[in-house]
Formats: structure tokens, C-alpha cells, sequence
């Protein structure tokens, strides 16, 4: 059986343009975003409580939110979301200037005062503020780390430059614990980073690591942006698929590289352009087919995994689907530019 | 060629029985073999995270600051008990926060005697002299020492509390920070193991000032010496709580610590519960003594500055028992005997992290990831063979294959499985195929260009295998980075992800390039069904 039939031809570096416009647009709508109403944090970040409760019968939010006015918590926010048919309720607290420790408690006593028995409190999730501050220094450290040893590891391999991809790595480091030290934030950190290796792969002639990065990037700004525009939770477990879907993004753009590669190696004499569009073309089947896999799976896990792993299968599924748009759109077209620009690869 | 395909196939046969064997411990099926099977098999098991077993995660922050404190008044206290015996007087002596102790003195003779006495006796200072005034510091390594052991202390505590309240496969630790991690498995009760691990537990016998005006000292004219402390009233028809005041005496006469047992008893009068105390026999002398000298007084209980009860005492009590009333529950009783047993906090500890899952949830997010596992098993099994054939089904196989190996590697490592880590399994599963779409597209390239079964199979993992190799190293890094910097469940995803990506390599190439030589090079089929 084939979907993709041998010998297919598509132009996709004739819609480069289209490609980088519709990119351009949703990294400038994220951005954009980013700026004006910032992301939504979950407690691991800021530090609050959310309660995971479930009655005997269904309430109503307004119910829920009069049974806590007593103690002082009827400004929550309270989800309802169904679970197996059941309804249950998400409490958020999301003031961080009171005993927060107290709170679970405080919640159950004040819903067993309205309803009775049948509360049941399925899961609570308390982060102090230090905790919160902590997890975040940690996650962007994580995104920090996974970006710089991609890009050595990339440059590396993929252009035989070791050396080049010790330098920027050295080059790198010194940047960010110099910055580090005059106490820039994480979050400048990264950014500083991010632009460091761009500017480091260009400056030192790495192409096929510059379309690598900005893939991935690219894939992470998007998924970052499906969140802000859904106004879903960043958690702890959302930078675990930020940084899946780092891996990912890499693993679909590495597949089209190696390909472009050994063309390249075949027939010298043909323009760079067709050789990129042969190889992405001879490397679509697999394309496909790798993420149809993973994107069923995922469908699996997002409508049948509970409410606990839904945010975290939504932010696989919009990353592998960025990520193979990515690989195919953008990361390829990247290289021609570069091409253009320098005229070697 | 033969030669070569026959110890592939051994070492395949011997890792696949392997897994299998690191795997059924933690089978069902483990639970009704005979006891010598049980003796022969590894005793790893799959450990379930709290998020599917339910249970409490808790963080605590040991207050050292407060450790510090009360090691200081501890050393003034005995300071004082020194400067008398040596008969040197003072204008005045106080703790300077957590700096030190600084005292003033009548006469500047002393300061030299002084200086010799604690120079003697309290090494952990630097001494500094000015005018009359004994300036001492404490050291840093002093300070330190003194935070590590109200750390320890809290943490031994803690683990006693948590054996006696009886919880299965607790894990207590020290982490960074002065923070102590608690992680109970299976609680029914979460509120209530929170309220037993945190309590101070403070015991203090203290004296009832009844020669002065407690309306007095409620307007804030508090004699010296003395302190008011509340005890809590609820009046069970309507659960109003009423706060009552005493003033007492600042100086505690007994602690807790000479506790050596604390037992839940019914009075029979008012089938109300009390906690019975037992003192060492130096806590029985000091009991007797205080009780002796203070006839017609009133003694007030006090546990974490509340007061428990203020009874007269009637006569010199000798036998080193005491009894603590309250209006307790059963339940409430029960666990002050546990905290009065296993003894005060060194520091007052808060809960800056808690999660808490109920066991229902555990149970439902273990069901709906087995059945996301399967259904999209399931579903990418199908895909698989009805697209590639009987190749298909080889890579299908080499899939069942990766489970196999991801869960006995958990077992192995003795790593713990999370919902995330489920997740984890279940990404596996789509991306694990990856090696096996790489190298089957690439069988089919070089079938296409005319070449025969076997140059084809050959060329096709040759091309196939650094590709596969660069593209899964790049999510390894990815993993191996997260689970250097995630925190429990992540962690149990980065773990499931890289075992799942090491052992996907394992089976999509090498195992299913076994059974491709098998068919076509030793049984020699031609036509390759791909």
C-alpha cells in the first residue's frame, strides 16, 4: 500500500514564500500575544492551589462559589469539565499571600458544610511561591540546556565542524555565565542564548544547524502560541512537551537534511533549489507516515487519557504537526536562503 | 552470513528473555507463582508514582531560623544558671537576634572571669569586648551545625511519626535547602497524615499567673514574666470556636522531651478520650517537684503555645504520669499520643509544595492510560501491517517487542512509573515505528531502482541506520536534559522516553533485520511483501 506514490513532485520550495509568510504571521501573532497579555501560568509556576473535586450529584459553579464565600475564597476560579460523564470541578487559588498550606483544608470543611459527605477531593496541588519560582528557574534552564546541546551536537554532526561547535559552545557559555553573574533573568538568558547561536551559526557558516534552530524555534513558538490563543495552562508538564517536542521537530528536520545531504553528494552539478525539493519529496512518505503514527496515538491519548494528561497531549499534538510542517516548509527553504545568501553549504 | 545470523538471533533470544524475566515481578501473575519461583526471580518491581497509586507528596521547609533562636534562649537560659553560681552579676543579657548573645555587666572585674568561663564552655563564639558589654558572636560553622541538626532531628521525627501513624514504603528525605521531602503512598486520609507530620508538637508545663488580672494583661499591661496563651473552645452543636485567655507564667517548668509514653485512654465518667503521659524518672522528679512546690496553683498544659487544660493541683503527683484533656476525638487523641511519642519538631516546619491525589483518580488514570496505550496500539498496529505487509507485521512485532523491553527496563532501573510516564509509553509507541517507516521507505527506494530482495534489504538498513541514530539521539538529548531539571512525574517521562528510545533502536533494527535474514537469506524468499 502507498499513500504517496514513488516519483511524486510537489514544489514545496516554489511555496516557500506562502510558507514563510503563514509562519511569519503565527510567530508574530505568538509574539504579539507574549507581549500584551503574557502567558498563563499554572500553580507549578506561580505558586496557588487547584483542588480536583467531584460531588455525589452535579453543582452548579455559582453553588461551588457561595459554598466558599465563607472562607473567602468565593474569587477562585472554578472549571467544570466532564470526566467519564461525571462532572467534576477545578478550584483555582490563585493568591499566593496567605496560608496556603491551610487551604485544602479550609475548601473541604467549607464544601462538606454546604453539601454534606459526598465531596470527594480527587486531587490537590499546592505550590508555595519559593517552590514556584524555583520549578521555573528549573524548566527555563531545561529549555536553556536542550537548546545549546542540540546546537553543538548539530553543528557537529551535521557539518563535521566539531571544533567550529566547541567554539560556540565555549562562546556560549561565556556569554550566559557572564550574564548570569550581572543577574540577568532565565528568561533573558534564553533569549540572549537563542540569538547568540543564531548569530554564532551564521558567523561561522553553519547552515544546516542555523535551519535546524530556527525550526525548532519556530515549532516551539507556535505550540507556545496554540496555548496562548486556547488560554491553557503552562504547567511543568507543557515544558516537558515543549521540550518533546524539541526532539521531535529536530529528529523530522534531521531526516530531510541527511537526505539533502546524500543528494548533494550524487549530483553535484544540479541547482541547490532542486536538490532540496527532491529530497524533501523522496523523504515525504516517510513524513507522513511517521507522524500520522504518532498524531494517532496521541489522538489516543488526548480523548481518552483524562483530564489530568489533556493539556500535555494537546501541546504534543499541535508541536509534531508544527514539526512536520516545519521540517518540510521551513527548515529546507532555510538552507536555499542561506544558500543564496553565502553561495556554500 | 549463516554463522552471523544465528548469534544475532542468540543474543536477541537472550535479551527478550531477559525482559521477560525482569518483567514478571511486576505482573499480576507474579502474586501465584510457588515460593521457589519467587526465590529464582529478581526482586525489582515497576513502581507506580503517587499520581497513579494516589498518596501524598509533601515539601517541607524546616523553619532553622527558629532553630537558632531557641538554641540561643537555650544557652542564655544556662548562661544565667552559670553567671550565678560563679556569683557574677548582670545589668542585663539578651539574645541579639540570631546573632548572638550579648550581656551587660555590673562590674568590670567579671568580664575577664566571664570571657574564661565561656571561652570554657561555649566554644561555638567569637567574643568581643566593649566598655562592660560582652559582645558574643556566633560562629558560621556553629550556625551550620546547628541547622543541620534541627534538619536531621526534624527528618528522624518525622519518620518516626510516619512509621507509628503506619504507611506503607514511605519515602522521607533530606533535600536541598533545608527542605525534607515526604512521599506517602496509598493514605485514605491525606488532611490528616498533613496535621501529624507538621505539627510542632511542643509540650510545655507551665504555671498559671493568678495573682494578677488577666482583663489586666488583655489591655496590655502584662506583668514581666508573664505571657498569654488562649485555649480553644469549640462548642460541637455549632462548631463556633471561643478563644479564652490565661496569663502565664513566661518560664516552662517540664517539657516534653522526658516523655517515654503517651497512650489514648477513655474516662469513664465522660466517655471523652484523654492522652496519657509517662515520664523518664528525671521528667518524674522534675514533675513532682514543680508539683510539690505549687500546691492550690494552677498548672496550665501547653502543646504549640494553645492551651490544652489549666487543672489545680490538688496534691505532689509522684508517679511521673500526667494526663492531657481536651474534648478530642478519637482520632485527634490517637495522633497526639503519636506526636507526643515520637517528640517535638526541633524547628517548626511548613508545607511549601503539597499534591495530593486521591486514590480514586490514581485508579481512573491508570485505566484511561492502559486504554489510550492499547487503543492507539491497536490502531498503529493495524496502519503498520495493512501498509507495509508482512513487513508490517515484523515491525509490529519488534513494537510488542519495545513494550516488553520499556517496562522491564523500568523494573531494572527500579524507576518509578508515572501518568506522564504512561504518556511517555504512549509517544513511544507512534515514534517507535519511525526506524522501521525509515528503513521499509528506503527497502521500497531501492526495490524501485531494480534491486533484488536481499541488496535491497542490505542497502536499505545501511542508508537507513545513521539517519535513524542521528534523529533519536536529538530527543535523547532532549530527554536526558528534562530529566536532569523535572521534578517527579517528568522525570518518570523522561526515564520512560529514553528507555522507550534506546530500546526502539534495539528492536526496530536489529531485531527485525534478524528476522528479515531469516526469511530471505537463509529460507530464501524472493519476493519482498513490504
Amino acid at each position: 500500500m502507498e499513500f504517496i506514490k514513488p516519483g511524486i513532485n510537489i514544489d514545496f520550495i516554489g511555496k516557500r514564500k506562502i510558507a514563510f509568510f503563514l509562519s511569519g504571521s503565527l510567530i508574530a501573532i505568538t509574539l504579539f500575544l507574549l507581549l500584551w497579555q503574557g502567558p498563563r501560568y499554572g500553580v507549578d509556576f506561580t505558586g496557588g492551589v487547584v483542588i480536583q473535586v467531584r460531588f455525589d450529584k452535579r453543582k452548579s459553579i455559582q453553588e461551588i462559589r457561595n459554598a466558599l464565600k465563607p472562607v473567602h475564597l468565593d474569587d477562585s476560579i472554578i472549571q467544570e469539565f466532564k470526566e467519564s460523564g461525571i462532572s467534576e470541578y477545578l478550584i483555582r487559588v490563585r493568591k499566593t499571600n496567605i496560608n496556603l498550606a491551610g487551604i485544602h483544608d479550609k475548601v473541604k470543611d467549607a464544601l462538606e458544610a454546604r453539601f454534606g459527605k459526598g465531596v470527594d477531593i480527587r486531587r490537590v496541588e499546592m505550590v508555595g511561591p519559593k517552590i514556584g519560582k524555583e520549578l521555573k528557574q528549573k524548566a527555563l534552564f531545561a529549555i536553556f540546556y536542550s537548546i545549546l546541546f542540540i546546537a553543538i551536537y548539530i553543528s557537529g554532526r551535521f557539518e563535521m565542524k566539531w571544533v567550529m561547535s566547541i567554539i560556540m559552545a565555549l562562546a556560549l557559555s561565556v556569554v550566559v555565565y557572564a550574564a548570569s553573574s550581572f543577574g540577568v533573568k532565565v528568561t533573558w538568558l534564553i533569549f540572549i542564548a537563542m540569538i547568540l547561536t543564531l548569530g554564532l551559526c551564521w558567523y561561522l557558516r553553519l547552515g544546516y544547524a542555523l535551519g535546524a534552530i530556527i525550526a525548532l524555534i519556530h515549532d516551539v513558538t507556535i505550540t507556545i502560541g496554540a496555548f496562548l490563543i486556547t488560554q491553557k495552562e503552562i504547567s511543568l508538564a507543557i515544558v516537558a512537551a515543549l521540550l518533546t517536542i524539541v526532539g521531535y521537530s529536530l529528529n523530522d528536520t534531521i531526516i530531510v537534511f541527511d537526505r539533502i545531504r546524500e543528494n548533494l553528494r550524487k549530483s553535484r552539478k544540479q541547482p541547490f533549489a532542486l536538490i532540496i525539493n527532491r529530497s524533501i519529496n523522496e523523504t515525504l512518505s516517510r513524513t507522513v507516515l511517521t507522524s500520522s503514527t504518532t498524531l494517532f496515538v496521541l489522538l489516543a491519548l488526548f480523548f481518552l487519557g483524562g483530564n489530568v494528561i489533556h493539556d500535555f497531549a494537546f501541546a504534543m499534538l499541535i508541536g509534531i504537526v508544527v514539526g512536520t510542517y516545519s521540517s518540510i516548509f521551513v527548515a529546507s527553504p532555510i538552507l536555499l536562503v542561506w544558500e543564496k545568501g553565502f553561495g556554500t553549504t | 552470513m549463516q554463522k552471523g545470523i544465528i548469534w544475532r538471533a542468540l543474543l536477541a533470544v537472550f535479551a527478550i528473555f531477559i525482559a521477560v524475566v525482569y518483567l514478571i515481578p511486576s505482573l499480576p501473575v507474579y502474586e501465584r507463582l510457588s515460593g521457589w519461583a519467587k526465590r529464582i526471580l529478581p526482586q525489582n518491581k515497576i513502581h507506580l508514582g503517587l499520581d497513579l497509586r494516589g498518596g501524598i507528596h509533601l515539601v517541607l521547609d524546616v523553619d532553622v531560623d527558629k532553630a537558632v533562636e531557641n538554641h540561643l534562649d537555650r544557652i542564655l537560659d544556662e548562661l544565667r544558671h552559670d553567671m550565678r553560681k560563679n556569683r557574677i552579676r548582670y545589668r542585663g543579657m539578651k539574645r541579639d537576634g540570631l546573632k548572638g548573645i550579648n550581656i551587660l555587666l555590673m562590674r568590670r572585674e567579671d568580664l575577664k572571669r566571664l570571657e574564661d568561663i565561656i571561652k570554657r564552655q561555649y566554644p561555638d563564639f567569637k567574643i568581643e569586648k566593649r566598655d562592660n558589654t560582652l559582645i558574643l558572636r556566633l560562629l558560621a560553622e556553629a550556625r551550620n551545625r546547628i541547622v543541620n541538626m534541627a534538619v536531621d532531628q526534624a527528618l528522624e521525627t518525622i519518620r518516626n511519626r510516619v512509621d507509628q501513624f503506619g504507611v506503607s514504603e514511605p519515602d522521607i528525605r533530606k533535600q536541598q535547602k533545608n527542605t525534607i521531602l515526604v512521599q506517602l503512598p496509598g493514605i485514605k486520609d491525606p488532611r490528616r497524615a498533613i496535621k501529624l507530620i507538621g505539627k510542632t508538637a511542643l509540650l510545655e508545663f507551665k504555671l498559671v499567673d493568678d495573682e494578677h488580672s488577666v482583663t489586666e494583661a488583655l489591655r496590655g499591661r502584662i506583668p514581666p514574666g508573664d505571657e498569654i496563651l488562649y485555649q480553644m473552645k469549640i462548642d460541637p452543636g455549632t462548631g463556633k470556636v471561643t478563644k479564652i485567655p490565661f496569663l502565664l507564667k513566661k518560664r516552662t517548668m517540664l517539657t516534653g522531651e522526658y516523655i517515654t509514653d503517651a497512650r489514648v485512654q477513655i474516662d469513664p465518667r465522660t466517655n471523652e478520650p484523654y492522652v496519657l503521659l509517662s515520664f523518664d524518672s528525671r521528667g518524674a522528679r522534675i514533675f513532682a517537684r514543680i508539683t510539690g512546690e505549687n500546691i492550690k496553683k494552677r498548672l496550665a498544659i501547653v502543646l504549640d503555645k494553645k492551651v490544652y487544660s489549666a487543672p489545680v493541683i490538688q496534691d505532689r503527683i509522684a508517679g511521673g504520669r500526667a494526663q492531657i484533656t481536651g474534648a478530642f476525638t478519637m482520632e485527634e487523641a490517637h495522633d497526639l499520643a503519636i506526636v507526643l511519642r515520637a517528640g517535638a519538631l526541633p524547628a517548626p516546619v511548613k508545607v511549601i509544595e503539597e499534591r495530593t491525589v486521591g486514590p480514586s483518580l490514581g485508579r481512573d488514570s491508570i485505566e484511561k492510560g492502559i486504554k489510550a496505550t492499547i487503543i492507539g496500539g491497536i490502531v498503529v498496529t493495524l496502519f503498520m501491517a495493512i501498509y507495509y505487509n508482512l513487513a508490517g507485521i515484523i515491525a509490529d512485532l519488534a513494537l510488542m517487542l519495545n513494550i516488553i523491553f520499556i517496562m522491564s527496563g523500568l523494573a531494572l532501573f527500579g524507576a518509578t512509573l508515572t501518568l506522564p510516564g504512561i504518556a511517555g509509553i504512549i509517544l513511544t509507541i507512534g515514534m517507535a515505528v519511525d526506524a522501521n517507516v525509515l528503513i521499509f521507505e528506503r527497502i521500497r527506494e531501492e526495490l524501485r531502482l531494480g534491486k533484488g530482495a536481499i541488496a535491497a534489504i542490505e542497502t536499505g538498513y545501511g542508508r537507513a541506520f545513521v539517519t535513524i541514530l542521528d534523529a533519536n539521539v536529538t530527543t535523547l538529548i532532549a530527554a536526558l536534559v528534562l530529566f536532569q531539571f523535572g521534578t517527579g512525574p517528568i522525570r518518570g517521562f523522561a526515564v520512560t522516553l529514553s528507555i522507550g528510545i534506546v530500546a526502539s533502536m534495539f528492536t526496530a533494527i536489529f531485531i527485525t533485520r534478524i528476522i528479515f535474514d531469516y526469511l530471505y537469506v537463509l529460507k530464501g524468499m524472493k519476493k519482498v511483501r513490504i
